[in-house]
């Protein structure tokens, strides 16, 4: 089953999603595409005409280019996502992941998307971990008969 | 064929980036190896990357952490050689990351014995009497 993750960088979470049997989507995955792409400058800065349009699906002309810049590259992963992982007000706000209104968005969209969604808080303790890597996998074998299913 | 790049953080006290990449190196795949300070990143076909790397992760299963990176090794967009130094976008969050990888591995490991942890503990907040009675502890007498 394909899962998204937010952070949509997260090492941990992806780690988890793939040592569980499952495909992580992962910003990383639209990024290489774009680096691999050839006949853009500096990806992930420039954006191809497509990209626009992507973006144009969830925000309106008036909201911040970045915001539908960054919707452009999660836009794919959203449209595919079976579950997500969600890790409540992470830390990391760097990078891809430095626009609250768009990680706000993505909290939204994945709300309204009706897939199965498990929220959780970065541990800090072993203790905080032990629940932490127990949810997930409880979690992600829960999905596992929807995958038997299709 | 899809080329991709995999970024192998090591967290473990058994296993060095090193040997990691002389086990990936041994494979004679056609892939790109590259040592870094946190572990190592590969770079090569996703049909051959895939089931190499989870024949690695068995090297220490607790140890081996592994995420997609967009930018292939060496990249000019992300290297610092070609960036003036600094840290790369991305390493802060790694970073934070890494910083509990211990307790994710810990955490695993209780996983694969069958422990199943209890409730977190719910830090009560601070009595107001308590409070009231630290600040007139706390207060200079004029």
């Amino acid at each position: 089953m394909k899962v998204f993750i937010y952070p949509t960088n997260s090492l941990i979470l992806y780690d988890m999603v793939e040592r569980f049997g499952h495909e992580p989507l992962a910003i990383m995955q639209e990024i290489g595409k774009k680096v691999r792409s050839q006949g853009l400058d500096s990806p992930p800065m420039n954006i191809t005409p497509e990209d626009p349009k992507f973006g144009l699906k969830y925000a309106a002309v008036e909201v911040p280019a970045g915001v539908r810049g960054r919707m452009s590259l999660l836009d794919p992963l959203l449209t595919k996502a079976e579950a997500a992982i969600i890790v409540n007000d992470p830390v990391i706000s760097f990078g891809c992941m430095g626009c609250a209104r768009t990680n706000e968005l993505v909290n939204f969209l994945l709300r309204g998307k009706k897939i199965p969604i498990l929220k959780l808080d970065y541990p800090s303790t072993e203790e905080d971990a032990k629940l932490f890597v127990y949810k997930i996998s409880e979690f992600l074998k829960s999905l596992k008969p929807a995958e038997e299913n299709k | 064929m899809e080329k991709i790049t995999k970024m192998i953080v090591i967290n473990s006290s058994k296993l060095l980036p090193s040997d990691v990449a002389m086990k990936l190196y041994e494979t004679k795949d056609d892939i790109i190896v590259k040592e870094t300070c946190f572990g190592i990143m590969v770079s090569g076909e996703r049909a051959i990357l895939d089931p190499l790397l989870a024949n690695i992760r068995k090297l220490d299963p607790y140890g081996i952490f592994i995420k997609e990176r967009g930018f292939a090794p060496g990249e000019p967009f992300r290297c610092r050689a070609t960036r003036r130094g600094g840290a790369r976008p991305g390493f802060h969050n790694l970073e934070t990351e890494d910083k509990i990888l211990p307790h994710i591995a810990a955490a695993l490991k209780a996983l694969d014995r069958g422990d199943i942890p209890g409730p977190k503990k719910q830090t009560k907040k601070l009595d107001i009497d308590k409070l009231k009675a630290i600040i007139k502890e706390t207060e200079v007498s004029k």
